[in-house]
């Protein structure tokens, strides 16, 4: 039995190198978005182990609330989310504090008149324009997309081979990655290269060689009171930590589990092994 | 058939199979705990816990009905005769002694006192579902001048006891407390 | 296989249910005493995985739909409440996503395990299409639950496969019109689908039922092909093969949780965290991948045949591809069962099995793509052409040419030769 299963896994072994090196010759097409694959980052969260740095996060949130804010909206994220257990960490009081710091429509009341209330921990984060065409109109037709879910929903393909060793040894910051890339990767266009009016050349954007939005970043623009360094680099960092925790809000929840599960099941696995041998015993087959 | 050759070890092979029997036992329970804690109230449905409400325009007589955790809640601001009338009621005419006001006691005695806003004897909140079956009682109506079931004839008074009727306790009141001297939250 | 039932109730309760439904006797001979071959591997608990994974999107489905809202402008957003809000909803979501993926490789192993060893021949023919029917259904629930969290990739998978049936002449269009209850794709499509998604899977566990019905009819294959002849050949279902499956279903959850617990957005696609929008199609449109072999032989058809143009030709050869697995008792013409002892038939099947896993790589890339100095879609022909040839014209010839290795007499005896051989070591 074990000769003859060895003897398949050899044969999808041959099958699999003769397809990866069927694919390595395949040649690079002249334009394939994003120009440059996202670099790779060290994230807090990746891996096995992985958990968010409550810092990080904090530090991710003010970079959104100071910068991205003002353009991007962020429905699926309540307030309250901000106090739960594996995000930021803020206290139930701060984060009432901060709610009510923004206002949001409410009402009809009695008389049937829409009011103005302040935010409770339980409304969603404000979004910068009234409606998707507001947002257009204000920013030269394109539209700032909703950064609830980004960090999953902008994860670059890695493509063959690499998905395959990805599956094993998990990569699943490929969004974040690409976040961080962009937001450091705006740069001069290079000769010949010409940019439609009113965009940015940027060689990791994921859908052309440049965007509207304008580099975000730059060094010093927001205040850390914690003394991180406050460079560019150390913000697109943040704030893409940031975003992954608002696009997968358990994970750390999730990671935790599966340690559990996993030791679980191994140990299961294990015992049934010894079940199997023990009824199989004498019984040849 | 299997050559019949099992009794080489039965005491290992029986406690293989327990040690696999309990192990598995335990992994389906503590597997079952998800798909039984996911029917309960969501994150979102336990942040709507409270709300806040503004009495200032609530003449004496008269009353307000809010919805606090998807229940009417009533908040009425009682006239003399019925603060009267709800003192007046002696505790042993009652069919359930008990307050059921969840800012007090749990052993607090349902008297007109324990009933009504602490320090305001004329405000009354109350969540206004029956404690028969759930259905909404009436304002002022039924015998006691307080509330009526159409239900199935449940009588409250006017501090929202039950009197007469299958109801088995007094109408409950929800945790509260006045922000300013108009002003409720509620939860 | 002996209709001769050894169930005998114990106990006085057991004796008076027994004389009134006899259910108890009916799981005792089919999961107790129901003789199986003994030589059976591991490839042979697939059956029970893939039972265990029906029971699993049927749970995890259930309580989802407490939670999902099946109406286009609440969807997306009851998907995410469901994520994040509702108690441990990013378990059961995650469960069910990645369960769907699982279910697909448990039945790709069963599938090729039943190729491999010639499981669908006779008297196994009823028994291979029930299993072909069920397959087919697994995939009309995968393709309308991916609809449900309408996302991107949920619209516009629903918009291109629903466009299939406009390539049948006349009657396409109207048919389309039919099925997505509108003229595009909108919140008609994703009610029926949701009603049809939640019906399936019952549709699917009653199939089981027949399968399993057959099989216990029939007996069970393996890996030797050769059929049982006493009862030397066999062991008990309990506690043989229980003891094996439910290690091997344990060993296949640990897979399956690796996915859920750390890798549970690996098998989907970013896009489908992108709320629906019919103004715009995603840069690069590809299905699930349990559906990419597929998908690339209805792109490798860019040609016309005769009156046949290139889009029909291509749903044709995309549903006869499928469709071509329930003639294979019949094209399969060779008088021995197991690949082992068919030496040009092995090479034939591992060829097939290399050219289906290319086959969905060619589904995941754009057809311009070059590989190898090729076309993608020049592969995809390739590939295509090799797919059929298989099955109309390898596996029906090879039956006359090959000549295959001496059987053994029977299970026992190839057993005990293998233990002899393996103790002279």
């Amino acid at each position: 039995m074990t000769a003859k299963m060895i003897r398949w896994a050899a044969a999808a072994l041959a099958a699999g190198i003769a397809l990866t090196t069927t694919v390595a010759s395949a040649e690079e097409k002249a334009q394939e978005f994003p120009l440059l694959k996202p670099t790779r980052q060290e994230w807090s969260f990746a891996g096995i182990f992985g958990r968010y740095d409550q810092a990080q996060l904090q530090r991710g949130y003010q970079v959104y609330k100071d910068v991205c804010s003002s353009c991007h909206s962020m429905k699926l994220v309540k307030f309250r989310n901000l106090a739960d257990e594996g995000g930021p960490g803020f206290s139930e009081d701060a984060v009432k504090v901060l709610a009510a710091t923004y206002a949001i429509e409410d009402g009809p009341n009695d008389v049937g008149e829409m009011f103005e209330r302040p935010r409770l921990p339980s409304d969603p984060f404000p979004s910068p324009f009234a409606n998707d065409n507001a947002a257009r109109a204000a920013n030269g037709g394109a539209l700032p997309p909703d950064m609830s879910l980004l960090a999953k929903a902008r994860a670059v393909h890695r493509g063959f081979p690499w998905f395959v060793f990805d599956m094993f040894w998990p990569y699943q910051e490929q969004g974040p990655d690409y976040i961080a890339s962009l937001l450091t990767g705006y740069q001069d266009p290079p000769e010949g290269v010409e940019v439609p009016e009113g965009t940015y050349y940027n060689p990791h954007f994921i859908n052309g060689i440049s965007l509207r939005m304008p580099p975000p970043l730059d060094d010093d623009l927001v205040e850390y009171s914690d003394g991180t360094p406050q460079t560019k680099e150390q913000y697109a960092q943040d704030v893409s930590a940031f975003l992954m925790w608002a696009a997968e809000p358990h994970l750390d929840a999730r990671k935790e589990l599966g340690l559990k599960v996993m030791l679980y099941l191994i140990i299961f696995a294990g015992i049934l092994y010894f079940v199997k041998r023990q009824v199989w015993r004498g019984v040849p087959h | 058939m299997a050559e019949s050759d099992t009794p080489a070890e039965p005491t290992r092979r029986d406690f293989l199979l327990h040690a696999a029997g309990a192990f598995g036992v335990v992994g389906v329970a503590a597997a079952a705990w998800p798909f039984v804690d996911q029917m309960n109230p969501d994150a979102s449905t336990r942040a709507m816990a409270s709300v806040e409400v503004d009495i200032s325009g609530v003449q004496p007589g008269q009353a307000i009905t809010v919805m606090w955790r998807g229940k009417p809640v009533v908040i009425r601001n009682r006239t003399e005769k019925e603060i009267e009338e709800g003192k007046a009621v002696k505790l042993d005419e009652l069919k359930d002694p008990l307050a059921r006001n969840a800012n007090a006691d749990a052993s607090a005695d349902a008297t007109d006192a324990n009933r009504a806003a602490t320090g305001k004897e004329n405000i009354l909140v109350m969540t206004k579902v029956c404690t028969h079956l759930g259905c909404i009682p009436l304002d002022e109506s039924g015998e006691f001048g307080g509330w009526f079931c159409p239900c199935h004839g449940s009588v409250y008074d006017t501090a929202g006891r039950i009197r007469k009727g299958p109801a088995p306790e007094n109408l409950p009141i929800p945790p509260y407390a006045f922000l300013t001297d108009t002003k409720i939250r509620i939860g | 296989m002996s209709g001769h039932s050894t169930y005998v109730p114990r106990t006085a309760i057991g004796k008076w249910f027994e004389a009134r439904l006899p259910i108890v006797r009916l799981l005792h001979d089919t999961a107790v005493s129901y003789p199986t071959p003994r030589n059976l591997n591991a490839l042979w608990t697939f059956g029970g995985i893939l039972a265990m994974m029906l029971v699993v999107q049927i749970v995890t489905g259930i309580v989802l739909a407490m939670h999902y809202a099946a109406e286009s402008h609440v969807a997306f957003r009851s998907v995410e409440s469901i994520m994040r809000d509702v108690n441990w909803g990013w378990l059961i979501r995650y469960l069910h996503a990645n369960g769907a993926s699982m279910f697909f490789i448990a039945v790709y192993i069963h599938i090729f395990r039943g190729l491999y060893y010639g499981s669908y021949k006779a008297p196994r023919e009823i028994l291979w299409i029930l299993g072909v029917i069920i397959y087919l259904l697994m995939m009309a629930a995968a393709f309308m639950g991916y609809v449900l969290p309408w996302g991107q990739m949920s619209f516009w998978g629903a918009t291109v496969i629903t466009n299939f049936f406009t390539a049948l002449p006349i009657v396409g269009q109207p048919i389309q019109t039919l099925l997505i209850g509108g003229f595009s794709v909108d919140n008609a499509t994703l009610n029926r689908f949701f009603s049809l998604h939640y019906l399936l899977p019952f549709l699917i566990a009653g199939v089981v039922v027949l399968h399993v019905w057959a099989l216990h009819v029939v007996g069970q294959n393996n890996p030797l092909g050769i059929d049982v002849k006493s009862e030397k050949d066999t062991v008990p279902f309990t506690p043989f093969a229980t003891s094996k499956d439910v290690m091997w279903i344990v060993l296949f959850m640990i897979f399956y949780g690796w996915f859920v617990f750390y890798q549970p957005n690996f098998l989907g696609h970013p896009d489908n965290y992108i709320e629906a929008n019919p103004l715009a199609t995603p840069a690069h449109i590809v299905p699930e991948w349990y559906f990419l072999p597929f998908y690339a032989i209805l792109r490798a058809i860019d040609f016309n045949i005769g009156p046949i143009d290139s889009k029909l030709g291509g749903v044709l050869a995309m549903f006869g591809a499928i469709a071509v697995l329930a003639f294979l008792p019949w094209l399969d013409t060779s008088k021995v069962r197991s690949g082992r002892f068919r030496p040009i038939f092995k090479v034939a099947f591992w060829v097939f099995g290399v050219n289906a896993l290319f086959l969905g790589y060619l589904g995941s890339v754009k057809t311009d793509d070059i590989i190898g100095g090729m076309q993608a879609v020049s592969w995809a022909k390739l590939s295509t052409l090799y797919y059929f040839a298989y099955f109309l014209v390898i596996l029906p010839v090879l039956g006359y040419i090959e000549k295959p290795k001496p059987l053994p007499v029977s299970i026992n005896d190839a057993i005990l030769a293998k233990s002899a051989a393996s103790s002279a070591h």
